[in-house]
């Protein structure tokens, strides 16, 4: 047995189930503290009006008759099987529902971590070549904005401005996925990859800037330097290279988070994401249907962070060694 | 039914559109375009037919089926899709629909419809008098969990001697039963028809069908070319969604939406530039303090009288809505209206308020613990601070209790509660609206906190009698009664604001915030 855990592998698996199963536990009890149930949240004050035999009527439809510890275990039951369990709003199947809204998030992830990149690490880059200077002062506005302006504000205003002065708002039209029509798509993920990416700039700014002068700061620059090695080339091999871990960190859990659904920019930009889908599950009251989608966003943050140690490993030697 | 609507940091996203708005110049002309629905419905006589209309909405209907529907979106929805045996026209007479006439015996104990030939279902099966028997008989089966099972109380049998008849024998007589049948959670099914199928396949007698739906996305209906009126004019409406009410305005600018209903009167007045127009249209549903005269304190009539006399309802109003919206009294429907002018303290008087209060003995001031609901729609907390400040001048303390949605909403279905600030939907019959609330018997007695001999006399007088002018004197004395009483504190009605773009002609619309005149309604 205790072999067994000494498995490394082994032991970050059971470790990733355990989470899974507590966030499994956690979200079933917060649940169902939120006062008000499927029916109340369908009815609103109509509810008042149920006779008893309608009130048991409903819950008996809504499979909110049985006790606690039957609807988790059915539900954790009926997981193992594949199904998700069903939303009787949508009258579809929370797998299907998940298979649509899942693209959609990953999609707005990349392509707003890519932007985030594109954005911070060059800015971080300009800061730190000469700390204090104006372009320092420069990079530090842009990275203060991005982690100031709030989502909301930039998303509306932008939405706002763009529609009103020049017609434009793709994310007008119904939305497209990729496969049906790439072009409409990649212009309805433009404004909201953008208003994510920028916000997330901002961290990564600030974790390459404090990277890049820590690593500039050691001997081995000063040695390359002497040796001759080109400006350029002293950058991006030896200072970025070696400043990478701290901001694969950080992009991988600003990533982890992004899996979990941008409900704001989702809701503004009405893109039908996995965060739209549990915001409108708590609205609603769909037990089974925001229990499996958490379920799903934790596993996807637990596999992000399962890769992101995997990228260590390749871009830090030493990781490897150990 | 209470209106179920949403608004979320609305205040701030303002701020934004505002900011936008002074970057590109382009300020907000006349926030109400005027609209006069007959020169509209006339215009649309000669508007070209066709065309494909895109109405944005903030959320997608919770239910498809029509006999457990409350949220707006929903009814909104199946109303286009549905037929019902009565309905309204766009001042809320009652009309035929399914029926083409219905008629009282003279002891008013059965009432016999004639129902109209040749209607199909979107199916192509035929509409006839067992649908409605079915239909009838499965909204009353309490098992069936319809909302509207109570309005068919007093329905004690269904005969059909024919296809085209249907009797109803009454316990008593209703008066009110033709206007209840008009909503659609009374809507007519096809006998062969289930709950799981309608669910995802509508199957309706209206003058669209259901075409296709994504879900919290967008649902498309076509129009009927087998419905029984005059066919409609478009050829689709889509339905899509756009979960936030600033998006919709900006997507109406683009042209990507050419209309949509807003509550909130700051996103209505961002929407009206360009090409698009907002008519503003007061509703039935009411801004009330609902008091729980069964509680407390307020069980003494004096205490309710003199909180009553303690508010100035304008000045709650012009805080807590910006002025949008009209001071009313408990009746609402065009037909029955109360006049404001009529109750106790119509003008706020602190004098009169500290006499009743010295009446009930309870000069040195009373407590009232008040629930408020926030985010369920936007005026909420604004009034009930407002409330508080007012009610303070006179002594009274409404010790407040801001309480998200769900738990609001539990605390009223068990009236645990002094006193609730509410926003209540309104219906066009007064006994449909305010006869659940205020007779002894009513299902929402409980929560309305307060009946009497008198209103249970009073109400069914107006159930027993047919005659306009007799009903109408019976609810203006029901509507003083309530006033007399301070059983509630009614304060004001709002508006809800139609936005267009220019090329919508034809649409119509209504106090109950409905949606039916999309069959009168083109696109150019």
């Amino acid at each position: 047995m205790s072999r067994f855990l000494r498995n490394p592998v082994l032991r970050r698996l059971l470790a990733a189930l355990g989470t899974l199963l507590g966030v499994a536990v956690f979200v079933f009890i917060m649940l169902r503290a939120i006062p008000g149930s499927q029916i109340t949240a369908g009815l609103g004050t109509e509810a008042a009006a149920l006779t008893p035999s309608q009130q048991a009527a409903l819950e008996a439809y809504y499979g909110i008759d049985q006790p606690l510890f039957i609807q988790f275990f059915s539900w954790l039951g009926n997981i193992f099987t594949g199904n998700l369990g069903f939303s009787a709003r949508a009258q579809e199947s929370v797998l299907t529902l998940t298979a649509q809204a899942l693209p959609v998030t990953i999609e707005l992830a990349i392509f707003s971590i890519v932007l985030a990149l594109a954005i911070g690490i060059p800015l971080g880059m300009l800061s730190a070549s000469k700390p204090d200077a104006p372009r320092d002062a420069f990079g530090q506005v842009v990275g203060l904005a991005g982690l100031s302006i709030p989502a909301f504000l930039l998303a509306t205003t932008l939405l706002a401005v763009l529609a009103s002065s020049f017609g434009f708002n793709p994310n007008g039209k119904g939305f497209a996925y990729f496969f049906d029509d790439p072009r409409l798509n990649l212009l309805q993920m433009l404004l909201p990859s953008f208003v994510l990416g920028f916000g997330i700039a901002a961290p990564i700014m600030r974790t390459t800037r404090t990277a890049v002068l820590e690593i500039r700061a050691n001997d081995f620059i000063r040695t390359a330097r002497a040796k001759g090695v080109p400006p350029r080339r002293l950058q991006v091999r030896h200072v970025l290279g070696n400043a990478l871990v701290p901001i694969v960190t950080m992009t991988g859990l600003q990533f982890g988070y992004l899996l979990g659904g941008a409900v704001v920019v989702e809701q503004i930009f009405s893109l039908p994401g996995i965060g739209r889908q549990v915001l409108l599950g708590i609205q609603q009251k769909e037990y089974a249907l925001v229990q499996s989608t958490v379920l799903i966003i934790a596993l996807s943050f637990v596999l992000v962070n399962l890769a992101t140690d995997m990228l260590y490993r390749v871009i830090d030697p030493r990781v490897r060694a150990a | 039914m209470h209106a179920r609507r949403r608004t979320t940091i609305v205040g701030i996203k303002a701020i934004g559109i505002a900011l936008a708005l002074t970057f590109t110049g382009c300020s907000s002309p006349d926030p109400t375009g005027t609209g006069d629905p007959t020169a509209n419905a006339t215009e649309s006589a000669i508007a070209a037919s066709g065309g494909a209309l895109v109405i944005g909405v903030t959320s997608d209907p919770d239910t498809l089926f029509p006999w457990k529907a409350t949220q707006f979106q929903a009814v909104n929805l199946l109303q286009n899709i549905y037929g019902t045996l009565t309905e309204f026209d766009a001042d809320l007479n009652v009309v035929p629909g399914l029926a083409e006439s219905w008629e009282a015996s003279d002891d008013g104990l059965t009432m016999t419809l004639a129902l109209r030939d040749g209607v199909t279902f979107a199916d192509g099966s035929d509409f006839d008098s067992a649908d409605v028997k079915f239909s009838l008989e499965a909204i009353m089966d309490e098992a069936t969990a319809a909302v509207a099972a109570t309005s068919l109380v007093s329905v004690s049998g269904i005969e059909t001697p024919d296809p085209s008849t249907v009797v109803l024998t009454l316990s008593a007589p209703d008066a009110a039963l033709p206007a209840n049948l008009a909503v659609v959670n009374m809507a007519m099914l096809s006998s062969d028809d289930t709950e799981e199928a309608l669910n995802t396949q509508p199957n309706g007698t209206g003058a669209f069908t259901f075409e296709s739906r994504t879900p919290s996305q967008s649902i498309t209906l076509a129009r009927s070319d087998t419905y029984w009126g005059d066919a409609a004019k478009l050829d689709t409406v889509e339905f899509r969604v756009i979960p936030d009410e600033s998006s919709i305005v900006s997507a109406m600018q683009a042209g990507n939406v050419q209309m949509a209903v807003f509550d909130d009167p700051v996103v209505a007045q961002t929407a009206a530039s360009g090409n698009v127009t907002v008519q503003n249209t007061p509703q039935l549903s009411y801004h009330a303090l609902q008091l729980n005269a069964r509680h407390g304190d307020l069980t003494d009539v004096n205490v309710r009288l003199a909180l009553q006399c303690a508010i100035d309802r304008q000045q709650v109003l012009d805080t807590a809505a910006l002025g949008e919206g009209e001071v009313t009294g408990p009746i609402t429907s065009p037909a029955y209206k109360s006049d404001p002018a009529s109750r106790p303290c119509p003008e706020r008087d602190l004098d009169k308020a500290a006499d009743y209060l010295s009446k009930a003995g309870k000069s040195d001031g009373v407590t009232i613990k008040t629930i408020v609901s926030q985010g369920e729609y936007s005026t909420s907390v604004n009034e009930a601070q407002n409330l508080k400040s007012q009610a303070a001048e006179a002594g009274i303390t409404l010790e407040l209790e801001v309480l998200e949605s769900g738990a609001y909403v539990d605390r009223w279905i068990a009236a645990d509660f002094d006193a609730a600030v509410a926003l209540n939907g309104g219906r066009p019959d007064p006994d449909g609206m305010y006869g659940r609330y205020f007779t002894s018997t009513g299902n929402l007695n409980k929560v309305a906190g307060y009946s009497s001999p008198e209103l249970d006399t009073l109400f069914a007088e107006g159930k027993a009698s047919s005659d306009p002018d007799e009903r109408k004197a019976i609810y203006q004395e029901v509507s003083n009664n309530l006033e007399d009483n301070a059983a509630w504190i009614w304060l004001f009605t709002s508006y809800t604001y139609t936005a267009t773009a220019s090329e919508v002609q034809g649409f119509i619309p209504m106090a109950n915030s409905s949606l039916q005149y999309l069959r009168t309604t083109s696109i150019n």
